[in-house]
């Protein structure tokens, strides 16, 4: 439609443009350019061009953040969709019983970070939360499962699984109820199985769900930085210090503003690519 | 048939355990003292329930004010980001004019910008401003929202023009077409808009965590989470109890509007 005054959508969009620019465009920018100099907060900005990214390069820092945050990804991403898939599967039926199991499993999506993390806090903690005490009863010995460098992600990575699973769970029942009930008992009438219901019917009309719910909890996990904030402070020894927390410790604690504009670069450059390879790969096999 | 049915009944109820038992454990240890706490860790009824750890909460947190601030960030968020989408929202589905591909690829390309980006160049701007510990930098960054924007032109792309033609025949201005004829269509849209905005901002601990270094503006899940003092002996009775007042609200208003969060998740 042609607008009635030359002058009505610059009023419209105005505000949405300028804010979207201000807080979401200008900032990248502003990284990117901050990235190339050393600053503290103190004194004045020194241009240092790639020295910031060299050092991270250097020091193995990036790269070990890197692969810390692609390996807790890669936890939360594939335990979170089998899970909401299989779940998703077991809980598409009709009746009470099932629609209240359904809120409970999606009731965690809207619970805040913080709060799930210090109750997982608490149901792990190993002096007296439940799980250490029944390890301890079943003979297994005191378990430090957040103080130790090679459970600390799992364990992080698990408590974000049964935060997410919910979300996931309920975009797979939305795509399987797109799934017309005639062709699955068409192909039940024809002798198909459960199973090859599943492999030749549901799973590829199933398929763009499934792509769309891998990248954005690719995207959540990623970003994962209350449920490291909280229960470990990127400890021990740095073992949980995911990209998030990486930028967030550069900046507020060691004050280095052009070390956390290059993570947070790096950063976005891994992201955008990681999910744009996701999409790729999955319209590929379908 | 019968024992499959019984087999798939059990296990779903062995997954509300799984995600129910946390949040009974979080209730149940909000009752107990913290001697029993230390006494007989794996009880599972507190022995004699006491409010003591709620008592202890609100002595430590002025929980009143932290949960005032976060409501009013949370709806003020939430309403200012409707108000701005319709319009926008409107002229992306609606009008014909030179730039609005470019409008609408600035709102896509702002899609997949996360704050975790954005935060450090903000809060230099906003220290710069002296902006930091105010409700403007909790609210203003998000007065605009990329989804909600996009969701609205998504649902008006479907609404006919003749509702909009008409409309201007009854002499009806723009801003009446857009808030007082169309907004009412959109109503299921909105609401999600407002309630996955909503539970967002009034659950998120990393913006004001970065945009506050005092208790002026300081929201909720931040002073629940300062509950915990690493180090020394842990009040877990305390911290549970204030998780409890911290979730309340939102399992609440989930309980009453699920259907709309769904639909808000689900329709993007």
């Amino acid at each position: 439609m042609r607008p009635r005054k030359w002058s009505d959508p610059g009023w419209m969009l105005a505000p949405t443009v300028l804010l979207l620019f201000v807080f979401f465009i200008a900032p990248v920018g502003i990284a990117i350019y901050q990235s190339f100099f050393s600053w503290d907060l103190l004194t004045a900005p020194r241009p240092v061009g790639v020295a910031n990214y060299l050092a991270l390069v250097k020091s193995g820092e990036l790269f070990r953040v890197t692969g810390r945050t692609l390996f807790f990804s890669a936890l939360v991403v594939s335990g979170a969709m089998s899970l909401g898939l299989s779940l998703a599967l077991l809980l598409n039926r009709r009746g009470v019983w099932f629609s209240f199991v359904r809120s409970a499993v999606f009731s965690a999506y809207v619970v805040s970070w913080v709060a799930v993390a210090l109750l997982w806090l608490w149901i792990l903690d190993p002096d007296r939360g439940i799980v250490a005490k029944g390890l301890h009863l079943a003979g297994v010995g005191t378990v430090k499962l957040l103080n130790h460098p090679d459970t600390v992600l799992p364990v992080l990575a698990g408590v974000t699984i049964w935060k997410i699973t919910g979300y996931a769970m309920i975009m797979f029942l939305t795509g399987l109820q797109m799934i017309p009930n005639e062709v699955l008992e068409a192909a039940k009438l024809d002798g198909a199985g459960a199973w090859s219901r599943f492999r030749f019917i549901i799973w590829p009309m199933l398929r763009p769900t499934a792509t769309f719910v891998g990248t954005t909890s690719l995207v959540i996990s990623f970003q994962a930085f209350d449920v490291v904030r909280v229960m470990t402070q990127g400890g021990p020894a740095k073992a949980s210090t995911l990209f998030v927390y990486a930028i967030y410790e550069s900046i507020f604690m060691n004050l280095r503003v052009g070390t956390a504009s290059a993570l947070t670069v790096v950063f976005f450059v891994v992201l955008l690519s990681l999910s744009w390879l996701q999409i790729r790969a999955w319209r590929q096999k379908a | 048939m019968r024992t499959k049915s019984a087999f798939i009944h059990a296990l779903a109820g062995v997954v509300a355990l799984v995600w129910l038992f946390p949040y009974a454990w979080m209730v149940l240890t909000s009752f107990k003292s913290f001697d029993e706490i230390i006494q007989r860790p794996t009880a599972l009824l507190p022995s004699s329930p006491t409010l003591t750890a709620y008592r202890e909460v609100f002595s430590q947190v002025p929980v009143g004010r932290y949960m005032l601030i976060t409501l009013w960030v949370a709806v003020a968020i939430a309403l200012i980001q409707i108000a701005l989408a319709l319009p926008a929202g409107y002229a992306l589905a609606k009008l014909r004019f030179r730039g609005n591909a470019l409008a609408f690829g600035l709102v896509l390309a702002c899609l997949l910008i996360p704050t975790q980006m954005t935060f450090v160049p903000i809060f230099l701007m906003f220290s710069k401003l002296r902006l930091v510990n105010s409700l403007t930098s909790l609210i203003l960054p998000f007065g605009a929202s990329a989804l909600g924007t996009f969701m609205v032109r998504q649902a008006l792309v479907n609404v006919p023009n003749e509702v909009i033609e008409a409309a201007r025949l009854d002499g009806a201005s723009e801003f009446t077409i857009i808030y007082r004829v169309l907004a009412p269509m959109l109503k299921p849209t909105l609401i999600a808009i407002f309630l996955v905005s909503f539970v967002f901002h009034y659950n998120d601990y990393f913006w004001p965590l970065v945009m506050t270094t005092d208790d002026t503006v300081r929201t909720l899940p931040l002073g629940i989470a300062l509950l915990r003092e690493p180090g020394t002996g842990v009040r877990w009775d305390v911290v549970m109890a204030g998780n409890v007042i911290l979730s309340l609200p939102m399992i609440a208003l989930f309980s009453v509007s699920q259907r709309y969060l769904i639909l808000g998740l689900t329709k993007r």
